[in-house]
């Protein structure tokens, strides 16, 4: 049943390049990006109990190293994206060993940290990164031939990329190691005491959502065209880090919907308001005040509401 | 892995643990045979708990070594533990409360099997699981809750869980760290006599404030006070010690 409404989903999104313009198709591009990005954080935040500030670092990375490899060292796309993925998945490796020396608050604030090092180095190692100027002047990749220059044809593209990595981080929460990874996020102690590694289940998930992390950075440099520091800035953590909370942490679909609502919210208040990031502190205020866990198990709790009221 | 041969299941050898200045396990010896049930009694803050987490693997000791059928596991991680026969359960309960009993079970299953890493398979492909959770559930008395999460079940349905999460594992050494506290006199009876009836393969260890229950569980008993041993030995002879009397039972 739940598979045939994602498919339905999926076909629905799909026909939205023949319902709107270009306007709001870029703008569904960047949802996708933001929802794929929410995606692989919530593995880490929901699934794991491990709150990161700093996934910015897996989007940022993987988009400055395709960036480079195309523009300076005139790689192809293909072998581009390849090395940026496992470049930053090994990066995620890394990090992880570093993290996951604590939990908790302290994983928080390494995290944090490890991303502030990296933005910092976005801004000042000008010589490679280009410093406050960005990169500019990149290209799309062309699979298979088809150009992705046009707002639909990208849409397209960033629509089955993300549905694809939605689909392998459902089966992977769903897996029996899914259920190692809720039962150490929900009780520690118990579980090393049944049998379970829970470091190593913290570690592998880590680099799994580094990964992801990583592919949201790809898509995210295609469609801009241009990276700046600013992608691997707290604020981009932290934007996603809202998105998950406020959709559900912890559940499938929840952190997608919640990087819509902070993205609408960012594209439209900022063209009304210049102090944006007030409407959006309100708009999650609200959230947590009426729906603690998130507007999507919110909606489920009030949607049984009303079918147990109506009968 | 074949362990070297040895005639106890259990070997505590001049364990030490201290908090700061406060000793709380202080040259723990224990030795325990195959098949025995223990009884380790003393009075709150004897060192019950805290020797039970260093056995387990929670708790670094400061000096001495744990063995498990020969095998030196000092230095080894509570998982490593588990996967060599030992298995436990918490004063404190320690349940995964939005999840189902049959899940809970599982959980205990899952952990010694290598498809814990599976990461395509769902848990309900392993239908031997569940039966086997089931199975234990049925021991237990509680097959007919096997579907209902933990938070909807009574707080003495909740210690029967936490045994069968432990029990689910067939362990070779199983810790239960007073597995009758806070039961009603019907439940106890109903957990004493599932304490009762484990198999002669699973040595037992257990820390119990009810006399009268766990009394009648245990072949031999350990009194700890301060950190310390204090009386070692057969049942008869540790309650007829009169260091038992005046440390536990209050003469």
């Amino acid at each position: 049943m739940k598979w045939i409404a994602a498919a339905v989903l999926t076909v629905v999104l799909a026909l939205l390049p023949f319902l709107a313009g270009d306007f709001y198709v870029n703008l569904a591009s960047q949802i996708l990006i933001a929802a794929l990005f929410a995606l692989s954080l919530n593995l880490l935040v929901g699934y794991g109990g491990m709150t990161s500030l700093g996934h910015a670092s897996y989007l940022g990375v993987a988009a400055y190293v395709c960036a480079l490899l195309t523009s300076r060292y005139e790689f192809g796309h293909g072998p581009a994206a390849v090395i940026s993925l496992a470049g930053t998945t090994a990066m995620a490796a890394f990090f992880g060993l570093l993290a996951l020396r604590a939990t908790g608050l302290g994983f928080l604030m390494i995290t944090l940290a490890l991303s502030q090092v990296l933005w910092g180095l976005a801004y000042r190692m000008s010589g490679v990164t280009n410093g406050d100027n960005g990169i500019a002047g990149l290209t799309r990749p062309r699979p298979f031939g088809v150009s992705l220059d046009n707002a639909a044809s990208f849409y397209w593209f960033s629509l089955i990329v993300t549905s694809f990595a939605f689909l392998l981080m459902t089966i992977f929460v769903s897996s029996s190691f899914g259920s190692s990874l809720r039962g150490v996020r929900d009780q520690p102690r118990r579980m090393a005491a049944l049998g379970f590694n829970p470091w190593m289940i913290r570690w592998i998930t880590f680099i799994y959502a580094g990964f992801w992390g990583g592919v949201s950075g790809l898509l995210y440099v295609y469609y801009n065209k241009y990276i700046h520091p600013t992608s691997l800035s707290i604020t981009s953590s932290a934007e996603a880090l809202l998105g998950v909370i406020a959709g559900g942490s912890g559940t499938l679909g929840g952190p997608a919907v919640g990087a819509a609502l902070v993205l609408l919210l960012k594209n439209y208040a900022s063209a009304y308001i210049e102090r944006w990031n007030m409407l959006l502190g309100l708009v999650f205020l609200f959230i947590v005040l009426v729906m603690p866990t998130g507007i999507v198990p919110g909606l489920g709790r009030l949607a049984t509401a009303v079918r147990r009221g109506s009968r | 892995m074949s362990p070297p041969a040895s005639d106890y299941a259990l070997e505590v050898v001049n364990l030490n643990k201290a908090f700061g200045g406060l000793s709380v396990t202080h040259d723990v010896s224990l030795a325990i045979r195959p098949g025995e049930r223990r009884l380790i009694i003393g009075p709150n803050g004897a060192g019950k708990t805290t020797l039970f987490n260093q056995i387990s693997g929670d708790m670094r000791p400061n000096s001495g070594a744990i063995k498990l059928f020969g095998t030196d596991v000092t230095r080894f991680k509570p998982y490593t533990r588990a996967h060599l026969g030992m298995s436990r359960t918490y004063q404190i309960i320690t349940l995964f409360t939005g999840d189902t009993l049959e899940h809970n079970v599982t959980l205990g299953l899952l952990g010694l099997r290598t498809s814990r890493w599976q990461m395509w398979r769902p848990l309900s492909y392993y239908g031997d699981l569940a039966t086997q959770a089931r199975r234990t559930l049925d021991a237990v008395g509680l097959l007919h809750l096997a579907e209902r999460p933990i938070s909807d079940i009574a707080y003495g349905e909740k210690r029967r869980v936490e045994l069968a999460m432990a029990l689910a594992q067939r362990p070779r050494v199983l810790l239960l760290d007073e597995p009758l506290a806070g039961l009603s006199n019907t439940e106890r009876s109903q957990v004493k006599s599932l304490i009762a009836s484990i198999p002669r393969d699973t040595t037992v260890i257990m820390i119990e404030h009810d006399m009268d229950t766990a009394l009648d569980l245990a072949e031999t008993v350990t009194l700890l006070n301060y950190g310390r041993v204090i009386v070692d030995g057969d049942r008869e002879a540790v309650i007829a010690d009169e260091r038992t009397r005046e440390v536990y039972l209050g003469a």
